[in-house]
């Protein structure tokens, strides 16, 4: 088997059913057509880009050049995890803390996976490292997101109970643990989800292109599940490690509860 | 046994000021709204950072940890915090005869928080911080939501809690009659600083 190739025409033909769309959007008033046109076009140019760069890198795979588009990628992640939040922290946490969570958990998994379990040559091999890499960061980012996501804007919320818990003299610790609770247990959810259904509801994204690409059906089904598994692993850890970041920023030295830390929420 | 000295003890909206909660005896804390009282206990109570010194008996705030200077320095807030479902899970263990003496049953601990009335919760969260043997109590409005019986029953349990342990007490109240059935010192906050009330004071 071998792989059709797409030509701009193909393309272009399904791009007009999302003008379609759009379409329909302005004639509905939903009022998303605008975002709905600048995200399609992102897709398309971002991706463009990106197949250009992996096909230089391909060619000329340097350990330098594949670090630093690993590096932009999770500064990217880094980015959109902090723009997702209601309340994201001031400064450098704002990106920080995001950031530092993908790091220790993508960025681990992906190389445990690459040289102790592909085992590829090098491991830092660009084929396997990049699309690896990318699923990791795409994933995490979401669960990370949404964990962060809901731990500052719960402990904005119940703040009173938060206090009501410090000056009774419990440690910080124990002030915000059903909260810290809560939050992991939200970022989580999605990749159960997506595990559970994996095969019966929906095909994997991989999966997918894999079996397009002409690849052995089994074939493609084992590295599913190794994805699976290394995002579930990364995403629960990175959460984890985002969480306990963000909850202990929530207090300082003293164990005062520092809401002043979070930026006002988006209007 | 607690009192509470402060040196220098700068709180928001407030010029820096001394003052001395004796051990055994309660001050009055009065002023207008929004003079920064609620703020002036939150910051004793370290619940927000302040600048100065504030020692409790011999001992300086810096030296306890934070949630050891607030096991030690009771806050009772206006409105009190309830992070879990049932009235019993706050308590360490809860005492009959304190309930009994706020007119509150031993089943009270079964109640669930969203059915309280704000004069049962208010209530609760003073038995609730006694239970903690604070050294010192910093109490606001502390019998806002109660009627008369239970501004009564508060006002003596405090005091006799205050005799019996010798703690300090700093007693934030609008009440004119209140200030001074309860009352042995006061302070008033005028316009951003902390004066003794000194026309009153006995």
């Amino acid at each position: 088997m071998t792989l059709i190739q797409l030509t701009p025409f193909d393309l272009s033909l399904a791009s007009i059913l999302v003008v379609a769309l759009a379409l329909l959007s302005h004639r509905l008033s939903l009022g998303i057509e605008g975002r709905l046109l600048i995200a399609a076009l992102r897709t398309i140019v971002q991706l463009s880009l990106l197949g250009v760069v992996l096909k230089v890198l391909f060619i000329q795979s340097h350990p330098l050049l594949i670090s630093a588009l690993a590096i932009f990628m999770l500064l990217v992640a880094g980015y959109e995890v902090m723009a997702r939040q209601q309340r994201h922290f001031l400064g450098i946490w704002g990106m920080g803390v995001g950031t530092l969570s993908m790091f220790i958990s993508s960025f681990t998994v992906t190389i445990l996976a690459l040289t102790a379990i592909i085992q590829a040559h090098p491991w830092y091999s660009v084929q396997y490292l990049i699309p690896l890499l990318g699923m990791m960061l795409g994933n995490t980012m979401s669960g990370i997101a949404i964990a962060l996501d809901n731990l500052t804007h719960n402990a904005w919320q119940q703040r009173q109970n938060i206090e009501a818990r410090l000056i009774l003299g419990h440690s910080w610790d124990a002030a915000i643990r059903d909260i810290r609770r809560t939050a992991l247990r939200s970022g989580l959810i999605p990749i159960i989800n997506a595990m559970a259904a994996a095969g019966v509801v929906s095909l994997p994204g991989m999966m997918t292109g894999q079996i397009l690409a002409g690849a052995p059906p089994m074939e493609a089904s084992k590295y599913q599940i190794l994805i699976m598994m290394l995002i579930a692993a990364g995403t629960g850890f990175g959460a984890t490690a985002a969480v306990w970041i963000g909850s202990k920023r929530l207090f300082d030295e003293r164990e005062h509860l520092r809401l002043d830390r979070l930026s006002q929420p988006k209007s | 046994m607690g009192a509470l000295s402060l040196k220098q003890f700068q709180s928001p909206l407030l010029a820096p000021f001394d003052l001395e909660l004796p051990a055994g005896e309660c001050t009055i804390l009065s002023g207008p709204s929004g003079s920064g009282k609620t703020r002036l206990l939150r910051a004793l109570a370290d619940l927000e950072p302040s600048q100065g010194e504030a020692w409790l008996d011999e001992r300086e705030k810096q030296t306890f940890t934070g949630p050891e200077w607030r096991q030690r320095i009771g806050l009772l807030l206006a409105e009190s915090g309830w992070w879990s479902e049932r009235v019993g899970d706050h308590f360490k263990h809860l005492d009959e005869a304190l309930l009994a003496r706020l007119d509150l049953p031993i089943e009270s601990a079964d109640w669930e928080i969203n059915r309280l009335s704000s004069g049962e919760r208010q209530r609760l969260a003073l038995l609730r911080l006694l239970s903690n043997r604070p050294e010192v109590l910093l109490l606001d409005e502390p019998t806002a939501n109660l009627d008369a019986r239970n501004i009564t029953r508060v006002e003596e349990l405090i005091e006799s809690w205050r005799n019996q342990h010798q703690v300090a007490v700093l007693w934030v109240t609008h009440d004119l009659q209140q200030q001074q059935r309860v009352g042995r010192h006061r302070w008033r906050i005028d316009s951003g600083r902390l004066n003794l009330d000194s026309a009153v004071d006995r």
